[in-house]
């Protein structure tokens, strides 16, 4: 893949600790699987940054080859890629994703 | 852009022939997909690898022709 590009994306996910490659914005996010990450996010209260691919076509084809995962919204936390809508989901319902916010120093709170 | 429920049934088999897909499309479109599926070559691996083989096995077609699959991959 085009190199600036990677050192782009490289230097956002080591830049923002939390990071959301979405359709969208966290404010008005344009596709289903995205609003359910990004809403998961804000439940869990933690301070994220959102790409919206949607703006910026390099990117959205960019970040897809980058992770080597087909699908957007993608998520980061602290550099490392964490998966899809549906594995964001299953973490959390299972408490994976709680632990690895713990795990990586995230702040968040536990809202029931 | 959609592609037909078996059409994605027969692509998973063909890369990966002991799963057992379940697959729902969930607003009749051929667009919007959601998929159970079962298999031995999942074992072992994250929930990040076992999507990456459903991925591979749609080859390509994954965020092009086929715009939303929901998927959960389980070990048997």
């Amino acid at each position: 893949m085009d190199e600036n590009l990677k050192k782009r994306i490289n230097d956002e996910i080591e830049k923002n600790e939390v990071c959301l490659f979405m359709k969208g914005t966290p404010e008005v996010p344009q596709c289903g699987f995205s609003l359910a990450v990004s809403n998961l996010l804000k439940h869990l209260d933690i301070k994220f940054k959102g790409f919206n691919v949607l703006e910026d076509n390099n990117l959205r084809e960019g970040i897809k080859q980058y992770s080597d995962w087909p699908t957007i919204p993608q998520l980061y936390i602290k550099g490392e890629f964490i998966g899809g809508c549906d594995i964001i989901k299953e973490m959390f319902e299972k408490g994976d994703l709680q632990k690895k916010l713990t795990e990586k120093k995230i702040s968040f709170k536990n809202n029931n | 852009m959609t592609l037909k429920l078996e059409e994605i049934k027969s692509l998973i088999k063909e890369a990966i022939p002991d799963a057992e897909i379940s697959i729902e499309d969930l607003a009749g479109d051929e667009n919007h997909y959601s998929a159970t599926i079962r298999s031995k070559v999942f074992s072992g691996k994250s929930k990040i690898e076992q999507h990456k083989l459903v991925y591979k096995a749609l080859r390509g077609k994954m965020g092009n022709e086929l715009h939303a699959l929901a998927l959960n991959t389980l070990e048997r």
